[in-house]
């Protein structure tokens, strides 16, 4: 377990690995999105109080995971990184910012476009917007902290000690629509009982998640290989590949 | 396929919504790809004149 541990961590590895899994990972999430997108456009009845509008969802709300998701797994990897300086985690998060920041913008505009018919109103400041607007702050935070240091390392030091403390506002996006009152809808899927959907809207939402998610480590080692590369450039792995394309 | 595109009304909001998304992804995925295509093109640079 350790040395695969250490194995996974080398930048060498894991390049090798992350060259391989982009296809088969992009080649899913394609076929993922084609099924929930047909599900959720053409088969899925309309909402009986939302009528079409509700279709929405399967961005939005798959989007908004994502955002959270993204931030918790680049606080795991500040954690790993702090702890064990393994080289490999500020890689990661640095790969990972702007996606997250791309998520988290789509899913406070596709809620803005929902919000419109359904409340009147593109925004409230209330507190599931709020808190999601701070975490687009973190990513757009922790991305100008990390470019504002040349050293890498000391940059990616500063960056997941960022990261560690602005993961409060996690719990806080998730918990807001219970805490406060607020003109957002409570949580569709992650209720203690039964979901409060119908499963033909339940099955393309999980399939657009899924690819959503696909996506994602799609396109973090897609950047990760590219950042790996310009971190090693020194090393003779690194040259050789550069030499054989 | 007129009523489709109209959404109930709502065919403004949804489909922005869905082109918004679709414009986030692609976007995505030509900065990651071209991220990478201009690392491999400096290294490679940089080792000819190193040569």
């Amino acid at each position: 377990m350790w040395t695969w541990f250490h194995q996974f961590g080398s930048p060498k590895y894991f390049y090798g690995i992350a060259g391989r899994l982009v296809p088969w990972l992009g080649g899913a999430c394609l076929v993922l999105m084609v099924a929930g997108l047909y599900l959720g456009l053409f088969v899925a009845p309309p909402d009986y109080q939302q009528g079409e509008s509700y279709r929405i969802i399967f961005v939005h709300v798959p989007a908004a995971w994502m955002s959270m998701f993204i931030y918790v797994f680049m606080a795991g990897a500040a954690a790993v990184g702090l702890i064990w300086r393994v080289k490999l985690t500020g890689v990661i998060a640095v790969a990972s910012a702007p996606i997250g920041a791309s998520f988290t913008f789509l899913a406070l505009a596709t809620g803005s476009l929902w919000g419109k018919p359904m409340w009147g109103t593109w925004w409230v400041w209330d507190a599931r917007l709020t808190s999601e607007l701070i975490l687009l702050f973190l990513y757009l935070g922790f991305m100008a902290l990390h470019n504002s240091i040349h050293d890498p390392k000391t940059a990616w030091r500063a960056g997941a000690i960022l990261l560690l403390v602005g993961v409060i506002n996690i719990p806080i996006i998730h918990y807001s629509v219970e805490w406060w009152y607020t003109l957002h809808q409570p949580a569709t899927i992650t209720k203690i009982d039964k979901p409060s959907i119908h499963w033909s809207m339940l099955m393309p939402l999980l399939l657009m998640a899924l690819s959503f998610q696909l996506f994602y480590f799609v396109t973090l080692l897609i950047r990760a290989r590219a950042e790996i590369l310009d971190r090693e450039r020194r090393s003779s792995w690194v040259a050789d590949l550069v030499n054989e394309a | 396929m007129t009523e489709f595109l109209h959404m109930g009304g709502y065919g403004f909001y949804v489909w922005t919504s869905y082109g918004l998304a679709a414009l986030v992804l692609a976007l995505n995925l030509v900065a990651a790809i071209r991220r990478r295509r201009s690392v491999v093109r400096q290294l490679s640079r940089r080792l000819k004149k190193a040569v």
